[in-house]
C-alpha cells in the first residue's frame, strides 16, 4: 500500500462513512470533509445539543442503522483526517478548495469519492416562499437536529417516501400534523405491492407510517393538486384541489417536496460526464455500478449519484471504496463485491416501483400560473421565464439563466433549476433532457469575501 | 440538412461586434448571414465585466469610443431594451502619487477629445466617495461613462438583427471559407453553405484562424478575465470603479449585486470555455473587501470567466484585409471591446457600403504588425505565434 495515496471523501453521510471505513480497513487514511458538525448525513443527522431523545425517538425504525453508522464513524475517527463544518467549494485537477472558519485551503488528493447526497426537489406553487413553508428535508432537520417542529399545526404536502416518514416522525414527536396531502392518487400506492417480494421491510414500514398516521386521526388525502398557501407574513392556511373540488385547511406551517434531487455540482467541477436519468428526471454524473465516473480517480456514491436512498448509499459507499482499492492494485474481496452489486441492483429495481408509487406531479409545468415565483433568489416569476422562451426563442437552460437570471442567485440553481427545466421543456414541447442542465460555477455555496487563503488554491 | 444561402455579407462570429454589424447592415438594406458556432453573445461579449468606459483608452480609440458613447443611451430604441445601461461615471483610482501622475498625464493627452475628465485629489475623494476605504492618492472621474449588462446587451443585438431580417444561425461553426471570383464561399455546420460578396471576420478569440487562412497571421492570444459577483446588497457604489495599474475593477448593479474583477482565469478542459482559478477569485474577493468596507461581511455567490482575444499591442484589428478584397476583420478587442462594439458594428457596415468609414480606424489596420517587422515578408509577425485552434 502506497503512502502517497491520499483519498478525499466529500460528505459524511451513509455513503461517505462506509467509503471511509472501507479505505481505513485497507490501511488507508482518507480525508473526510463534511459540511455538518457531526457525521450521519441528512438521514442520520445527529442532535446539535444532547437532549433526552433516544435513537429510537430520532430515527424510528432506522435507529439500528443510524446507531451502527455513527458507531462505525466513531471507531474510525482516529484513522481518518476528519474536517467537519467544512465546505468543499471548488474541485480542480487532483485538488479541492476547502473553506472552514473563515479560511480556505487547498487539499491535494490522489482520489476523490463524492458522497454529496441530495436535497428536496422543489416545485413552486402560489405562496411557496411564505415564511413557515419548509422543505420536507428542512422540516426533518429542525426536528432531528434541534428538537423543533416547524409549526404547531403542520401540513405535509408532496410526493415521495419522505412525505410519510417526516409526517410520522412529527406525530411521534408529539407535534400536531393537520394533514398529509399526497399529490399522487391512492391507486399509485398499489404499485408498492409489487415491491413486497423483494423489499418487504421497506414496503411494510411505509404502510405502517401511513396506517399510524391515519390511526392517530391525521387526514391523509390523495390526488391533491396544491393551489396556494395563504398568509402574508406567515402561513395561515393551504388551499388545494381534489378532483377539481377546492379544499382549505388552516395551518401555520407547511413542509413539502417532490422526491429528491442529487447534489452534483462538485462532480461537474471535477469534469465528470453527465447522463440524463429519466427516473430522476435529472442529469447526473455517469457512473458504473461501482461508482466510477468518467474521470479517472473520481468516484461517486449515494444519492449524489442518482436517487436510491440511504440503504443503497451505504452499499454504494462501500462499493466505491472497493473500486478505488481495486483501481490502485489492492486485492479486494470479490465475494463481497458480488453481494454489494446484487443488493444495489435489487434496490435499483425497487426504485422503479417507488417512482410509480410516488410519481412526479405530471402536468405541473403546464398548470402553474405565470405570477408564481420560479427563482426565489433572483425573484424571477414563471411568467418571466416563459416570456423569454416565447419572445427570445430560449430553448436551453443556461441560455434561460443568462437572459432571465433564473439560477443566478445565492443557491446557484440548486433549488430552482429542476423546476426551470420542467417549465422550459413543457413550454417548448421538448423532452426534459433536451433543455440541458445548468453548468456549475464555483463556489458551489456562498463564500465570505474576507475569507483568508492559506497558500494556493485548486 | 443541406442548404445554400446567397447573401451580400457573411459574418463569422455572433458576438457583440458581429451582431451589431449585422443589425447596421440590415438597416442599410444588405442581406446578411450571421454565423455563430455556439449561442450569440455567449463568449466574451456576454460574460465580460460590463464596463461602458471611454476613460483609459489609448487616444487612437477615442473617436470610435465617442461614437459608441452616443449609441449606449439609445439602446432601447435600437435593440428594444436598455441593457441596464447606467451612465454612472467611471472613477479611476490612483493608489500612489506615481499612479496619480499617470492619470494626470493621461488627462492631458486626451484633453481635446471630449472626455471631460475631472481629476480629484486625496481629500476630495474622501468627501465625495466615503465608501472607498484606504489610502487613495486621488482619482480621475469620467462623468459620462458607466456600465451595462453584457448578458442582455449582446443577446439583444443578435435578436434585433434577426428581427431586422438577418439570417442568424447559431450552433453553426464555419469550417471553411475561401475566396472565389464572385466573392466568398463559406461552409458551416449542419450542411450550410453561404455565398457572399463580403465576409466580416468578427470571431473574437477564434478570429486568428480565419485571418491566417487569408495569409494574415496576427499576434492574437487568449485571455480569460475572471469576475466574482456578490449577493445583492444595499446600493452604495454609485460609479463604475477602475484602478490605474489594474488589479481591481468593480460596479454595483441596480439590484444590489457587486461585480468585481481584476484577475485572470484559465482555460477549461473544453478549450472554448474557461473557468476562474480559486486563488484568483479569492484574491479579487479580498481586494474588494479591503477597498470597500460595505463588502466586508458580504458573500460571493458566483465566479465566472470568459474567453477573449488579446492583441500584442492591445489594440483591436478593425478594417479591410490587406490580402483579400472584400474581407473585413474586426477582432482582438483585448478585454476592452464592450463599450466600443456597437460603434464598430456601424463602422463595419460603412466599410461594406462605402469602402470607408467616417470614423478613423487606421490605427487598427491588420498589417501594422507586419510593418513593425521590417524586412520580413508581409504576413509574418514579430513574435512566434502560439497557435491555438478552436477545436
Amino acid at each position: 500500500m502506497s503512502d502517497a495515496l491520499r483519498p478525499l471523501i466529500v460528505g459524511a453521510g451513509p455513503a461517505g462513512i462506509r467509503a471511509a471505513q472501507t479505505l481505513v480497513d485497507a490501511g488507508l487514511r482518507p480525508i473526510v470533509v463534511d459540511e455538518a458538525a457531526s457525521g450521519g448525513g441528512q438521514i442520520y443527522r445527529q442532535r446539535l445539543v444532547p437532549d433526552n431523545r433516544t435513537p429510537r425517538d430520532l430515527y424510528g425504525s432506522e435507529a439500528g442503522k443510524a446507531t451502527a453508522l455513527h458507531g462505525t464513524f466513531a471507531r474510525i475517527r482516529d484513522r481518518i483526517e476528519y474536517l467537519p463544518h467544512s465546505l468543499v467549494w471548488n474541485v480542480g485537477d487532483k485538488a479541492a478548495d476547502v473553506a472552514a472558519g473563515g479560511r480556505t485551503r487547498r487539499l491535494d488528493f490522489s482520489h476523490l469519492i463524492l458522497a454529496t447526497g441530495a436535497t428536496d426537489r422543489i416545485l413552486p406553487f402560489r405562496g411557496w416562499t411564505t415564511p413557515g413553508v419548509f422543505t420536507l428535508g428542512g422540516a426533518q432537520i429542525a426536528l432531528k437536529s434541534q428538537g423543533c417542529a416547524i409549526g404547531e399545526q403542520v401540513v405535509f404536502l408532496g410526493s415521495g417516501p419522505l412525505l410519510y416518514l417526516v409526517a410520522w416522525q412529527y406525530v411521534k414527536a408529539g407535534a400536531r400534523v393537520a394533514a398529509v396531502l399526497d399529490t399522487a392518487p391512492f391507486s399509485a400506492k398499489l404499485h408498492l405491492l409489487r415491491g413486497l417480494p423483494s423489499q418487504p421491510g421497506v414496503v411494510l414500514r411505509g404502510l405502517r407510517y401511513a396506517a399510524e398516521l391515519m390511526a392517530r386521526g391525521v387526514p391523509v388525502r390523495f390526488g391533491v393538486e396544491p393551489d396556494r398557501i395563504e398568509g402574508e407574513t406567515r402561513v395561515e392556511g393551504i388551499v388545494w384541489r381534489e378532483r377539481s373540488e377546492k379544499h382549505r385547511l388552516a395551518c401555520d406551517a407547511v413542509g413539502y417536496g417532490f422526491a429528491l434531487r442529487s447534489e452534483t455540482q462538485l462532480a461537474d467541477l471535477a469534469g465528470c460526464r453527465f447522463v440524463f436519468d429519466g427516473r430522476d428526471r435529472a442529469w447526473r454524473p455517469e457512473r458504473d455500478i461501482a461508482g466510477r465516473t468518467s474521470v479517472s480517480g473520481v468516484y461517486i456514491a449515494g444519492d449524489g449519484a442518482g436517487i436510491a436512498g440511504a440503504d443503497a448509499a451505504e452499499l454504494a459507499g462501500e462499493r466505491a471504496g472497493l473500486a478505488l482499492l481495486e483501481d490502485t492494485g489492492v486485492t479486494v474481496d470479490r465475494a463481497r463485491i458480488v453481494v454489494l452489486e446484487r443488493r444495489l441492483a435489487a434496490i435499483n429495481r425497487f426504485r422503479d416501483i417507488l417512482e410509480a408509487a410516488f410519481p412526479f406531479p405530471g402536468g405541473w409545468a403546464d398548470r402553474v400560473d405565470d405570477d408564481v415565483l420560479l427563482c426565489r433568489c433572483e425573484e424571477i416569476s414563471i411568467g418571466q421565464a416563459r416570456a423569454a422562451m416565447r419572445e427570445q426563442g430560449v430553448h436551453e437552460l443556461n441560455r434561460l439563466k443568462a437572459l432571465t437570471r433564473v439560477g443566478m442567485g445565492r443557491c446557484q440553481g440548486r433549488m430552482c433549476a429542476c423546476a426551470a427545466a420542467e417549465i422550459l421543456a413543457a413550454a417548448r414541447g421538448q423532452p426534459l433532457e433536451a433543455v440541458g442542465r445548468m453548468r456549475t460555477q464555483p463556489p458551489i455555496k456562498p463564500l465570505p469575501l474576507e475569507i483568508a487563503a492559506d497558500g494556493e488554491t485548486a | 440538412m443541406s442548404r445554400t444561402l446567397l447573401k451580400d455579407v457573411a459574418i463569422i462570429g455572433g458576438g457583440l461586434v458581429g451582431s451589431s454589424a449585422a443589425l447596421a447592415l440590415r438597416r442599410m438594406g444588405f442581406s446578411v448571414a450571421l454565423l455563430e458556432k455556439g449561442f450569440c453573445g455567449a463568449q466574451a461579449s456576454g460574460v465580460n465585466y460590463g464596463g461602458v468606459r471611454r476613460q483609459g483608452r489609448p487616444p487612437e480609440q477615442i473617436a470610435l469610443s465617442q461614437r459608441a458613447h452616443a449609441i449606449w443611451p439609445r439602446l432601447k430604441e435600437i435593440i428594444g431594451i436598455d441593457g441596464e445601461f447606467v451612465s454612472s461615471g467611471h472613477l479611476k483610482l490612483a493608489r500612489t502619487e506615481a499612479e496619480m501622475a499617470s492619470l494626470e498625464s493621461y488627462a492631458a493627452r486626451v484633453a481635446e477629445l471630449g472626455l471631460d475628465l475631472e481629476l480629484i485629489g486625496r481629500s476630495r475623494i474622501r468627501e465625495r466617495f466615503a465608501w472607498i476605504a484606504g489610502d487613495v492618492a486621488g482619482a480621475s472621474l469620467c462623468p459620462g461613462d458607466g456600465h451595462a449588462n453584457p448578458r442582455l446587451v449582446s443577446a439583444a443585438f443578435a435578436l434585433a438583427a434577426r428581427r431586422a431580417g438577418a439570417e442568424v444561425l447559431e450552433h453553426t461553426p464555419v469550417s471553411h471559407v475561401e475566396k472565389v471570383p464572385e466573392g466568398f464561399h463559406l461552409s458551416a455546420g449542419s450542411g450550410t453553405e453561404v455565398r457572399a460578396r463580403f465576409v466580416i471576420n468578427s470571431a473574437g478569440a477564434w478570429a486568428g484562424t480565419f485571418a491566417e487562412a487569408f495569409g494574415e497571421p496576427v499576434p492574437l492570444r487568449r485571455i480569460y478575465p475572471s469576475m466574482i459577483v456578490t449577493e445583492p446588497l444595499s446600493v452604495f457604489m454609485n460609479v463604475n470603479i477602475g484602478a490605474e495599474g489594474g488589479g481591481i475593477y468593480a460596479r454595483q448593479v441596480e439590484r444590489g449585486n457587486c461585480i468585481v474583477g481584476g484577475m485572470r482565469g484559465k482555460p477549461a478542459a473544453d478549450l472554448d470555455f474557461s473557468r476562474p482559478t480559486g486563488s484568483g477569485a479569492v484574491t479579487i474577493m479580498n481586494r474588494a473587501a479591503a477597498l470597500f468596507p460595505a463588502l466586508r461581511n458580504a458573500y460571493a455567490i458566483r465566479f465566472w470567466s470568459g474567453t477573449e482575444g488579446e492583441m500584442a499591442d492591445r489594440n483591436p484589428v478593425i478594417g479591410f484585409s490587406r490580402t483579400t478584397p472584400n474581407l473585413i476583420h474586426a477582432f482582438g478587442f483585448s478585454g476592452a471591446g464592450f463599450q466600443i462594439a456597437p460603434a464598430v458594428g456601424e463602422v463595419l457596415a460603412e466599410l461594406v457600403r462605402d469602402g470607408e468609414s467616417r470614423t478613423p480606424i487606421e490605427a487598427f489596420a491588420i498589417d501594422r504588425f507586419a510593418r513593425m517587422d521590417q524586412g520580413s515578408p508581409v504576413g509574418s509577425v514579430p513574435e512566434p505565434l502560439k497557435r491555438e485552434t478552436s477545436k
